[in-house]
């Protein structure tokens, strides 16, 4: 049960004993991870059943949800944190989802793929075809990811709602980090990773 | 039980057994009961440390024969025997199973058919009316006297859900976990209405005679038969019993008569005639009682989540997506104010065509999602 890179920098911005609730657990690795070693508390959403099963194995409490719903059953600051890897893209609204998150937790944890990334950049503007890489490897006719976005998109819909940014990574597709990509985010990092939360 | 004629993951042949209670019990309705009996059965080994026992509570027509045969020329195991034995989802080799049949039924335990020491009759309509309280206080005595202090698990499906909800606000130290399959936190107002359909059904039969009717041989089996044909339909979904019976007719052309002509019409006959064998009326006009008056929230100011507060238990929530009886919104009602009350909870909705009648059904993933849930749970008790 190993995390990716991107988890192992939300393991480390999370502080022991928090509450956290994950959006889009998947299989609770990173839920599991945290419980173990961080003493943390929280719930998985999840919306696949073999996910879900996979949860109940690692004794990560999981609650079957569409995300696409909003996380209406859960009041106000209910978490220290409310994480969601990966899924953001697959969200049909996810302007409303980001309030959500902030609106559930004091700070919001998101990490997604950069569609600014140089070799999607170079995909779209000299090969013709939309992007493909190792972790956007589907078709465009095929894709769950709806709402791809570039570093820049997501900060700007951040400074529209007022989200304050607290920290902010970046990774490539085997979730190492470089002096690059510390450098030029948006044109290196594959993987984009951010702490959050609304301001007032 | 003969080598070979029946899977080796069967429990096999079983007994019932009785436990008698001497001391007074006071209802919630403020009546009481002199003294009663608990018709149980078990399955599977007790542990020395007595921390592997599962509670399994049954629904309304269900009674303490979950699994296993009572003879050899049975024809059908007991209700849940499908989830039930060695290797099976709630494996016998690992826990100790526990079934209660609950008073005021007709299986065994104390109830409308019991001989009323005051009168040396049967009690019949005067039993006095219980609620998911006074079922999971009995329950309870039956514990102690097994000597079983905390139970590892409790299940139960439909009503049997609620009186999982009930014991983890009623004794919450006395459970680790609880398993709430096909529920609801309290009964819709359409569910009261097709409960009172079935009691009109059974008390305006003429044979009825006000509950009296032990001492004359009829029976109001044509009410009861109505009230079973009903509630069984409310059971299944419409997809399910399209795709069992569509518009089949059972001599292959229309008759022009009020006989049964589809085959849902002779399906349902069958059901209702075959329940009449087996339930009694008093019974089961008590039993849809106790599910319309339960409401733990009511206790609560209507906050399901404060009722809940003193529940340590874990939850499993499972739902069914063909469930219109109790469907997944209810059970997520029941997540929801667990959420709120900050409790540890898993909610799963299968997905399934057979209606309310699926949590009854074998469906892999509902199964798997029971067994592992289970396997984690008798890891954290060293049960190998």
């Amino acid at each position: 049960m190993s995390l990716r890179t991107d988890q192992s920098l939300i393991a480390e911005w999370i502080k022991p004993r928090s509450r956290v609730l994950d959006l889009g657990c998947g299989d609770g690795t990173l839920m599991a991870h945290l419980q173990e070693h961080q003493e943390v508390k929280g719930y998985g959403l999840e919306i696949d059943e073999e996910n879900i099963v996979q949860c109940i194995h690692k004794g990560v409490d999981v609650i079957q949800t569409d995300l696409d719903k909003g996380l209406s059953e859960f009041k106000k600051d209910t978490f220290d944190y409310v994480i969601m890897t990966q899924t953001l893209q697959a969200i049909r609204y996810p302007d409303r989802l980001l309030k959500e998150m902030t609106r559930v937790g004091r700070e919001a944890i998101v990490t997604f793929p950069n569609m600014g990334h140089w070799k999607n950049r170079i995909q779209l503007a000299l090969a013709g075809h939309m992007p493909k890489s190792k972790t956007l490897p589907y078709e465009w006719y095929n894709t769950p990811n709806i709402h791809l976005c570039t570093l820049t998109d997501f900060e700007n819909l951040c400074a529209v709602n007022n989200i304050e940014i607290l920290d902010r990574a970046t990774v490539d597709h085997e979730h190492q980090s470089s002096l690059g990509m510390k450098l030029f985010p948006n044109l290196l990092g594959e993987i984009a990773i951010y702490r959050f939360r609304q301001n007032d | 039980m003969q080598e070979g004629t029946r899977p080796v993951d069967n429990v096999g042949l079983v007994e019932p057994k009785t436990a008698h209670f001497s001391e007074t019990l006071e209802l919630a309705s403020g009546s009481k009961l002199q003294s009663f009996d608990i018709v149980y059965e078990t399955y599977g080994e007790l542990n020395k440390e007595r921390s592997n026992a599962i509670l399994i509570c049954h629904a309304l027509s269900g009674d303490h024969h979950v699994a296993g045969y009572h003879t050899p020329q049975d024809k059908k195991p007991g209700w849940w025997d499908n989830a039930i034995g060695p290797n099976r989802a709630i494996d016998t080799n690992r826990f100790f199973v526990v079934s209660p049949n609950n008073i005021g039924g007709c299986s065994g335990s104390t109830g409308p058919l019991t001989t009323n020491p005051e009168t040396g009759k049967p009690y019949g309509p005067d039993f006095p009316l219980v609620t998911v309280k006074d079922w999971v206080k009995t329950q309870a005595m039956l514990a102690d006297k097994l000597g079983i202090d905390v139970w590892a698990v409790i299940i139960g499906g439909s009503l049997g859900g609620m009186q999982c909800l009930e014991w983890s606000i009623a004794y919450p130290d006395r459970l680790k976990h609880t398993f709430v399959i096909a529920a609801a936190p309290k009964l819709s107002t359409q569910n009261i209405a097709f409960n009172e359909v079935a009691r009109q059904a059974i008390r305006s039969d003429q044979n009825f005679n006000d509950g009296h009717y032990y001492e004359n041989d009829n029976k109001p089996e044509l009410g009861l038969m109505l009230a079973r044909m009903l509630g069984h339909i409310t059971y299944l979904s419409d997809d399910a019993l399209d795709e069992k019976f569509g518009r089949e007719l059972r001599d292959g052309k229309l008759k022009f008569g009020y006989d049964a002509e589809f085959q849902i019409e002779s399906y349902l006959r069958y059901q209702g005639r075959s329940f009449v064998g087996r339930f009694d009326a008093n019974s089961y006009l008590l039993l849809t009682k106790v599910l319309d008056y339960f409401d733990p929230a009511s206790d609560t100011d209507g906050s399901l989540a404060k009722a809940m507060a003193p529940a340590t238990a874990e939850f499993l929530v499972i739902s069914f997506s063909s469930d219109w009886r109790f469907s997944p919104e209810r059970s997520q009602e029941i997540v929801s104010a667990l959420l709120d009350a900050d409790k540890c909870v898993s909610y799963i909705e299968i997905q399934s065509k057979q209606g309310h009648d699926s949590f009854l059904m074998p469906i892999p993933r509902y199964h798997q999602v029971l067994s592992t849930a289970l396997d984690r749970i008798a890891e954290g008790l060293g049960i190998s």
